[in-house]
């Protein structure tokens, strides 16, 4: 995926700073800096509200452990094939081996691999859920994330409940080569065989969703979900602006932007975030005695006809 | 002959190009004296054949991108043109757009309406320039999805072939969609009743590809390339270095055989020796051949039958541990 390159580029950057602000920092830390605005907060009603700045309203990185406290009743959690690990099929080698930069990265944040997936509820509302984490090697896509996500959108489609997956993801990871790039092949066909029976999938799209995330799961949703100035390309910014040689505008492949194209349903911020999915979880929840109502109505009809031709 | 044939040579088709000059220099001695060469021309063709067969077999995977980009390379009206009893192309997704860099259309193949389509590479440089390289824009993958749904409803059997650098990154690609675009044919390809084989012809450039990629058989000429990403990015990232895309290349995994071993795809057929543009005639045949025979097998599956075990095919690709639960 053209955009993994940016991100990766754009990676060598923002390492340094997510190493010195890690999630630990700022539970224990007293005070944090936007950065964005650089005002300083009080950490704590940071945290109430949800890591969005109460001075600029910037939205700051949330990783999984954080996100799932902020969308799901207490208690509701129920992770789901926390015993899938990555392995190293190609025996990739770059200036690392990838076998190290896992282990690495798995010791760094206590995460198996890039998305966290489980059962839980929102407002009491039953839901599959998979959240992404940006900080497992930029939240890229391999043969782990593409199958417990498959695993969680079967279960879904199972237990007849609806899907939601928080996206944060540079996109297929390369150093499991065409094994992730099928991965979007994959996951999408069993988004197929949900939307078949019928049933809700949500994606919300946070900071950032890029290439073979962007084109797969992150736009088939049913209703689909940004988080406020979230990046959203399939190729990065970089890719586009080396493409076709000019600058691009500031806001190019904003969530505000995706909205103005059509291309997403709402802007919903964080604060608002869990409300926002509980309405809509619960304006699709049918309820079970109208389809049974149709079928009796219907079936004296089919009879009559049936013996009238017999 | 060979003087006023523009041909293109690789680094690697050199050591073949001075044998067949050297054969063509004694031929034309021998026509000049009068002289019987036969024994020696003979001898050296005997031996141009085994170091093409040599040379061709033992490619690194950077000599493969080679051979599947190179300029002479069958393209996908090439194939379709070739290989079709009668065919027309449709144009347009429906949505505003043409685009030159995919094309498709109705076709009648070894007696069956089908529908055939894929990315179009240009066959020089204005072609190239028209066609944007090969490199499809939304519309294409919306022109693509919407032939495809023709050919479902009217029952016919899809053959795609895959032939791009990669997805367009352009401005106009994200504006219109190009992620949404690529997403919704990876669904929906799912969803048809008709049997669907797929053919990576030269290059299989990463999203861009498998935008028209997922069918029943998955199916790689022997010196054609299907990667994540294209090598020589992937260096400039990982390695920081954009000269180390041959390591890329080998590392990623994007030769036929890897490709096979993997899972990923179904079959490899093999190319005539030289490669597809040495002998495009043969190279039709073989293709030919493998659709007929792979579409006999599809058809005698029911749709449903076809449906599950195309969602199998894709459902078991990814190498992962699996740690006891117990433990």
């Amino acid at each position: 995926m053209s955009s993994l390159f940016d991100w990766f580029a754009n990676r060598q950057k923002k390492e340094p700073e997510i190493q010195a602000q890690p999630e630990r920092d700022i539970a224990d830390g007293l005070w944090t800096k936007c950065d964005k605005c650089s005002a300083l907060t009080y950490t704590k009603d940071l945290k109430a509200n949800q890591m969005v700045c109460l001075e600029c309203n910037h939205h700051m990185r949330v990783f999984s452990d954080e996100r799932l406290r902020q969308i799901l009743d207490p208690d509701s959690w129920q992770p789901m094939n926390e015993q899938l690990l990555p392995l190293d099929p190609l025996g990739f080698r770059d200036r690392k081996p990838y076998s190290d930069r896992v282990r690495e990265t798995q010791d760094k944040t206590k995460l198996t691999d890039a998305v966290q997936t489980g059962l839980g509820k929102i407002e009491g509302n039953p839901v599959a859920l998979g959240v992404m984490d940006f900080r497992f090697m930029g939240g890229s896509m391999g043969s782990v994330v593409g199958e417990k996500l498959t695993r969680l959108i079967e279960r879904a489609t199972q237990q007849r409940i609806p899907v939601l997956i928080v996206c944060a993801s540079g996109g297929a990871r390369m150093q499991e080569g065409m094994l992730s790039l099928m991965q979007m092949a994959k996951i999408s066909g069993a988004l197929e065989r949900h939307r078949e029976a019928n049933l809700l999938y949500i994606p919300l799209l946070t900071h950032p969703t890029a290439g073979g995330v962007t084109a797969s799961f992150a736009m088939l949703g049913d209703i689909i979900l940004a988080e406020p100035k979230a990046t959203i390309a399939f190729a990065g910014r970089r890719v586009v602006e080396q493409t076709i040689r000019e600058k691009l505008p500031d806001d190019f492949q904003t969530a505000e932007y995706l909205l103005g194209r059509g291309f997403i349903d709402a802007i919903v911020p964080r604060t608002q975030l869990r409300k926002t999915l509980g309405q809509l979880l619960r304006l699709h929840q049918s309820p079970p005695t109208v389809p049974s109502k149709l079928v009796m109505h219907h079936l004296p009809d089919l009879k009559t006809l049936s013996s009238i031709e017999g | 002959m060979a003087s006023n044939d523009r041909r293109i040579l690789l680094d690697f088709e050199k050591p073949l190009a001075e044998l067949d000059s050297q054969i063509l220099q004694i031929r034309e001695l021998a026509e000049e004296n009068g002289v019987d060469y036969s024994d020696q021309i003979y001898q050296l063709e005997a031996r141009a054949l085994e170091l093409r067969k040599e040379i061709f077999s033992n490619l690194t995977p950077t000599q493969r991108l080679q051979v599947a980009r190179h300029p002479r390379r069958p393209s996908t009206l090439d194939y379709i043109q070739a290989i079709s009893d009668e065919w027309m192309e449709l144009h347009g997704d429906r949505r505003g757009f043409d685009d030159p860099a995919v094309v498709g259309g109705v076709a009648r193949f070894n007696g069956q309406p089908v529908v055939m389509l894929g990315q179009q590479k240009g066959r020089d440089t204005k072609d190239n320039i028209a066609r944007n390289f090969g490199m499809a824009s939304p519309g294409g993958y919306r022109k693509a999805i919407r032939l495809m749904e023709h050919a479902d409803r009217f029952g016919m059997p899809i053959l795609t072939f895959i032939d791009t650098p990669a997805a367009w990154a352009g401005i106009e690609a994200e504006q219109f969609g190009q992620g949404e675009a690529i997403a919704y044919n990876l669904r929906e390809m799912f969803k048809f009743e008709v049997p669907i084989v797929c053919t990576v012809i030269g290059e299989g450039g990463s999203g861009g590809a498998l935008g028209i990629g997922v069918g029943d058989r998955v199916i790689m000429l022997e010196h054609s390339v299907y990667s994540v990403a294209p090598p020589e990015a992937c260096a400039a990232i990982l390695w920081r270095d954009a000269g180390k895309s041959a390591q890329a290349a080998d590392a990623l995994k994007i030769t036929a055989e890897d490709l096979q071993r993997l899972g990923i795809i179904d079959e490899i057929l093999p190319e005539p020796i030289g490669a597809a543009h040495a002998d495009p005639l043969q190279a039709t045949e073989i293709l030919k051949d493998a659709l007929i025979r792979t579409l006999a097998e599809l058809s005698s599956m029911g749709s449903q039958q076809r449906k599950d075990l195309r969602y199998q095919k894709f459902r078991s690709i990814g190498v992962f541990a699996e740690a006891s639960l117990t433990a």
